[in-house]
């Protein structure tokens, strides 16, 4: 299993229900089942990827996040998973507004727009930056709502969200040691990871 | 208790239920005969059997050659040892539906009130909930507590809904395929031109046919036709028949010019001569009627409130008879109730008929979801 995904798999508790948007072919839900006897359940856009999920026997639908959330009933689940998503959804704060109705807890991950390379490309090459995490070319990404470590705690602070649990990682997912210090996990941290609840 | 000259004497494995059934319209079989086929072995436990429900001119004899036509059995792709369903794993059960022309209770079996006399179209109208009841009525027979598993496409499909709305502690895993919740206006009308066409047979008789020894073969062989094109895509017709033209000398408005109407007539005739022309009106009529929300205040989540059952929805992307949409509504009703649904659109351009047919991406999810089932089940 991919490193971020064993990061997330540690702010869930054993036996409660997730829900996994953006699951991929769903090796969070299985994971989650298999060794935290959970009831999770996942929700992919990409149609071959959920033929492949449910396939292996993972309760996977397809749906979009932006659509889709509004048809769970309130408090639904304990976790609802937002992984390397956020930045490519049409109305992120609706979405994550959604997380937060049908789950007590929102786990979101995204790739951190804030990171020194990309300050750094932007300000010698005067072009959008392309990374490992950025690597598609402006006008074909689907990455339409990049955000730093920095914005979404102020989105958080915005909307009245509680952060429970928060980590920066680098691109392997490893955890990296600016747990104290936002500002700069803001500029070494590749991706941000959060564990929120409504206040 | 066949009196169409036209058909032949078929005997089918039956089991008659001799307190009869209510039906939803308020009348009372006398009796019920519920003819059926099994696959399989039944577990110890009996907690692997699999109910197949078949579609509008479907029939018992899903995994094995009909034996009635001699051809191989409707879902044999689907259904047999080491198949998605597979027979070696589960015990699985195929009944044929009430009103059905194949063995079961229908407007072909014998008259309540005047033996020796078919139903014919007094035959009571029947529901896509009639139906289940009398299903489960066999289930209960075999002393199945839970099946494992509901599963079938189209009107199968609206069974499988029904068993997972009426009965949810008996379904641990429900797979409507291209299904829907209600039937479409436009399906309606589909269905209407059908049951035209068989009323305006002269051999039709007022549904009395077997009294002169004819059946309404011209009209229902044209109510198949109509209902074939609904059954398939454009896309798949251009393909296999584009605008060829068949070999024939001169110019006719009628008589097969082009390939697909030699090829529509050839889907009628074959139909008429396995299927009765009421009971095609007694089962379109109960496909018409179904409207699964109806019994609940017009509000279909609640047709799932607090249901512990798995769902697999499957719809195909060419299908316009039960397009995708209707399964994704399914889909948003069981989410509010926060059920358990797994949803795949397969990609195909094969329209409604694509889940009877060679399409992998559908089987490898079918039997990918059951491994799973049988996992969360203790099964395996």
């Amino acid at each position: 299993m991919r490193v971020d995904l064993a990061l997330i798999a540690g702010m869930v508790a054993p036996k409660t229900r997730v829900l996994d948007i953006g699951c991929s072919d769903g090796a969070l839900i299985d994971h989650l089942f298999r060794n935290l006897d959970c009831d999770a359940r996942g929700l992919e856009i990409d149609m071959e990827t959920v033929t492949l999920a449910v396939a292996h026997g993972l309760p996977v639908m397809q749906g979009d996040a932006d659509t889709d959330l509004a048809s769970y009933p309130d408090g639904a689940f304990d976790y609802v998973v937002l992984s390397r998503t956020l930045q490519a959804v049409e109305k992120p704060r609706e979405v994550l507004r959604q997380m937060l109705r049908i789950g007590t807890h929102a786990i979101v991950s995204f790739p951190n727009f804030g990171h020194w390379t990309l300050r750094l490309q932007l300000l010698f090459t005067g072009r959008m930056p392309m990374t490992k995490n950025w690597s598609r070319m402006w006008y074909e990404t689907p990455n339409i709502h990049p955000c730093t470590i920095r914005d979404f705690f102020d989105l958080c602070a915005a909307d009245g969200y509680i952060v429970e649990e928060w980590l920066a990682a680098d691109e392997a997912g490893a955890r990296a040691p600016w747990r104290r210090w936002p500002a700069l996990a803001n500029v070494f941290g590749e991706q941000g990871l959060f564990l929120l609840r409504k206040a | 208790m066949d009196q169409t000259a036209a058909r032949p004497e078929i005997q089918h494995q039956s089991v008659t239920f001799a307190e009869g059934l209510t039906l939803d319209c308020g009348r009372h079989l006398g009796s019920l005969t519920i003819a059926y086929r099994t696959y399989g072995r039944l577990n110890a436990a009996k907690s692997n059997a699999v109910l197949i429900c078949h579609a509008l001119t479907g029939d018992q004899y899903v995994a094995e050659a009909n034996p009635e036509t001699g051809k191989p059995g409707w879902w044999e792709q689907v259904v047999g040892p080491g198949r998605p369903v597979d027979t070696e794993k589960f015990f699985v059960i195929c009944t044929n539906v009430l009103g059905g022309c194949m063995g079961t209770t229908g407007p072909r079996s014998e008259h309540d009130a005047h033996a020796g006399q078919p139903w014919g179209t007094d035959f009571p109208p029947v529901t896509i909930n009639d139906m289940v009841r009398a299903q489960k009525r066999f289930i209960d027979h075999l002393e199945i507590g839970r099946l494992f598993a509901v599963v079938g496409g189209s009107m199968g499909g609206m069974q499988v809904l029904a068993w997972a709305a009426l009965f949810p502690q008996r379904v641990f895993a429900a797979v409507p395929v291209a299904a829907a919740a209600y039937h479409s206006a436009q399906n309606i009308a589909f269905h209407e031109i059908g049951r035209q066409a068989i009323a305006a047979d002269p051999d039709f008789w007022a549904g009395r046919y077997w009294e002169h020894g004819v059946t309404p073969k011209r009209g229902l062989a044209v109510a198949r036709m109509t209902a074939h094109i609904t059954y398939v895509s454009e896309a798949a017709l251009t393909r296999k028949f584009g605008r060829k033209l068949q070999e024939t000398a001169g110019l006719s408005a009628l008589g097969d010019r082009f390939e697909v109407e030699s090829y529509l007539q050839y889907q009628g005739s074959s139909f008429v001569r396995r299927f009765d022309a009421n009971s095609y009106l007694t089962i379109t009529r109960a496909m018409d009627l179904f409207d699964l929300s109806a019994d609940y205040g017009g509000v279909l989540p609640s047709a799932f409130a607090g249901t512990k059952t798995r769902f697999l929805l499957v719809s195909f992307d060419s299908d316009w008879l039960f397009p995708t949409e209707q399964s994704r509504a399914i889909a948003r009703a069981l989410n509010h109730v926060a059920a358990n649904v797994s949803f795949v659109e397969i990609k195909s351009d094969k329209g409604h008929d694509a889940f009877l047919l060679d399409e992998p991406d559908f089987h490898r999810t079918l039997r990918g979801f059951l491994a799973g089932c049988a996992e969360h089940a203790g099964l395996s």
